[in-house]
């Protein structure tokens, strides 16, 4: 090995430190018996007990899921069709709309969507309001990732399709849709994903009533930092990571079947 | 005719969605940015209230006025723009020797060093900000260190926390993954042979970085700035958590417009100045990295 790589493994493992040892630090102290985050004292579990009696805090959780789950299956949908109609039909100003929320700072679309809300709509902030507006950037998320797949594929069989005699939809149900399914999936996570962990658009669009979990976490870090915070983000992360997994182990499995048939043919 | 209805059908959700709740918003921002506040907050009513001044639409460029007649509102503005060069730099320094050691590494390696770039960064956002505070916090074994180190050469303790060097490394360390991701995009593109070929003809290897693989790479250097200079512009949360109270940027500013003092004239002013500048940050990084790419040639 030459001088110069020696070189280059160093800083980079220095940069690889440098991204987790903060967080190894947060999942250290969460199993910490002190309320302070500063030295070690000993292995506790009592951060975790503390968290499940906190009832704000679960109903936080549970209300993050209930919003995560409808943003991802809303913007799942639209993000798949925004996709297709890019890619199929090249339209001017869809993909100006489609991308734009996701390349600009998400504090201008959350103060433009509270003062669309409560001065357009006049509604009552909360739950959907938070929805709509986690829709609205996951949207182009979703569509990078179908398009992307959309354009690694070969146009002829589309055609080939129609040629046989499938009508749109037919060709869209049996050819079209089987084809995307693994970026539709890796979509919907990533949407999942992006809308549990919101903290900028959620500050914005959120209500007084319902506790969200991103609020939550802010406010304690905020008012009173116990080591509660790092129990519920060591949760956090393991759900994100799982997460993470199962969407590579899909798209390991999509992409050897695609291979398997390759060798078939 | 059918075609069409298709194309109703595909794109047409979608469009109606992003018309009603993105188009129509931002309109509506750049119309409130040119109304009176409301007596009680908010937005005043549009008709001309109390006598009419102002024109008997209720429209004003107040908002924009204020903004220019007192200075400190240009002075964060300018600072904020200090930040997000200072994050950008930091974070090209930091990835463009890792983004060069994984383009560079071998083939089977690279995805799981790349994926070990992006998993901390699937993380809570606030729990990587909520790090730093631990880290930096003035009971830290860093903080002590750090001053150990200071009080060596006889500099007074320092507090980390809260502090404008907090929110740098906080900025850093939330969109170190923008730069690196676009970078080793680029760097892994490069024909090895074009080095090979410089070595041949008597490069050093600091010639072959300086005069092949830079150039090579600026493209991606542009992208991966544009991806971390435009999100720290708007940031307020991390200001928000690491920074002091005279650590504030534009970003701080507008959620004040907005939750604070309840100004939303001037909110909006602010975000659609603030949204200005992000575009011709835009659009001067397009231009800069076209005309750079024609020079290459």
């Amino acid at each position: 090995m030459s001088r110069a790589n020696i070189w280059l493994w160093l800083v980079a493992a220095s940069i690889y430190a440098f991204l987790y040892v903060p967080l190894a630090i947060v999942v250290m102290y969460s199993f910490n018996d002190s309320r302070l985050n500063a030295e070690w004292v000993g292995f506790t579990l009592h951060w975790y007990k503390a968290l499940l009696n906190n009832q704000e805090m679960l109903t936080a959780a549970r209300n993050s899921l209930v919003i995560a789950l409808c943003a991802s299956l809303s913007s799942t949908i639209l993000g798949t069709m925004a996709g297709l109609a890019i890619h199929r039909y090249r339209w001017k100003f869809l993909p100006v709309l489609v991308f734009t929320p996701v390349a600009m700072p998400e504090i201008l679309l959350g103060v433009s969507l509270l003062l669309f809300f409560l001065q357009v709509l006049n509604v009552t902030l909360g739950m959907v309001s938070i929805i709509i507006a986690h829709t609205t950037f996951c949207i182009g998320f979703v569509a990078i990732i179908v398009r992307a797949r959309l354009q690694a594929m070969d146009d002829s069989i589309f055609e080939a399709a129609r040629d046989l005699g499938a009508s749109p939809w037919q060709t869209f149900r049996l050819v079209t849709l089987p084809l995307i399914v693994p970026a539709v999936v890796a979509g919907a996570l990533m949407s999942f994903t992006l809308s549990i962990d919101d903290f900028i658009i959620t500050f914005f669009t959120k209500g007084v009533g319902e506790p969200i979990l991103p609020i939550q976490i802010y406010t304690m870090i905020k008012v009173a930092v116990t080591p509660e915070v790092n129990a519920i983000s060591t949760l956090l992360m393991l759900l994100t990571l799982t997460m993470i997994i199962i969407a590579a182990r899909l798209e390991a499995r999509a992409s050897s079947n695609r291979n398997n048939s390759r060798q078939a043919r | 005719m059918r075609a069409i209805v298709a194309k109703m059908l595909v794109g047409g959700p979608p469009l109606v969605f992003l018309l009603v709740f993105f188009a129509a918003p931002s309109m509506i921002m750049v119309l409130s940015s040119f109304r009176f506040p409301g007596e009680f907050g908010g937005l005043a009513p549009l008709a001309a209230p109390e006598g009419g001044t102002g024109g008997d639409y209720g429209l004003t460029a107040e908002a924009y006025q204020f903004f220019f007649s007192d200075v400190i509102y240009v002075e964060i503005f300018l600072k904020s723009f200090g930040i997000a060069m200072a994050t950008t730099l930091i974070c090209l320094v930091m990835a463009y020797p890792l983004a060069l050691l994984i383009a560079r590494s071998e083939k089977r390696f690279r995805n799981l060093l790349v994926l070990l770039v992006v998993l901390p960064f699937a993380s809570n956002f606030l729990i990587r900000i909520y790090a730093w505070m631990i880290i930096l916090g003035p009971e830290s074994g860093f903080s002590h260190f750090v001053n150990a180190i200071l009080g060596v050469f006889g500099i007074a303790p320092v507090t980390l926390l809260f502090s404008p060097f907090a929110v740098l490394v906080g900025m850093v360390y939330v969109h170190l993954p923008f730069m690196v991701l676009p970078l080793y995009t680029n760097l892994e593109k490069h024909d090895p042979s074009l080095l090979d070929a410089a070595q041949d003809l008597g490069a050093t290897t600091w010639q072959r970085f300086w005069r092949v693989t830079w150039p090579l790479s600026l493209p991606g250097i542009f992208s991966g700035s544009a991806l971390v200079f435009i999100p720290v512009l708007g940031m307020f949360a991390v200001p928000d958590i690491l920074g002091g109270t005279g650590d504030i940027l534009i970003g701080n500013l507008i959620k004040d417009q907005f939750l604070g003092t309840r100004d939303w004239p001037f909110g909006s002013a602010l975000s659609i100045m603030l949204t200005l500048a992000v575009l011709s940050v835009a659009g001067l990084s397009t231009w800069v990295a076209r005309s750079a790419m024609r020079h290459g040639q």
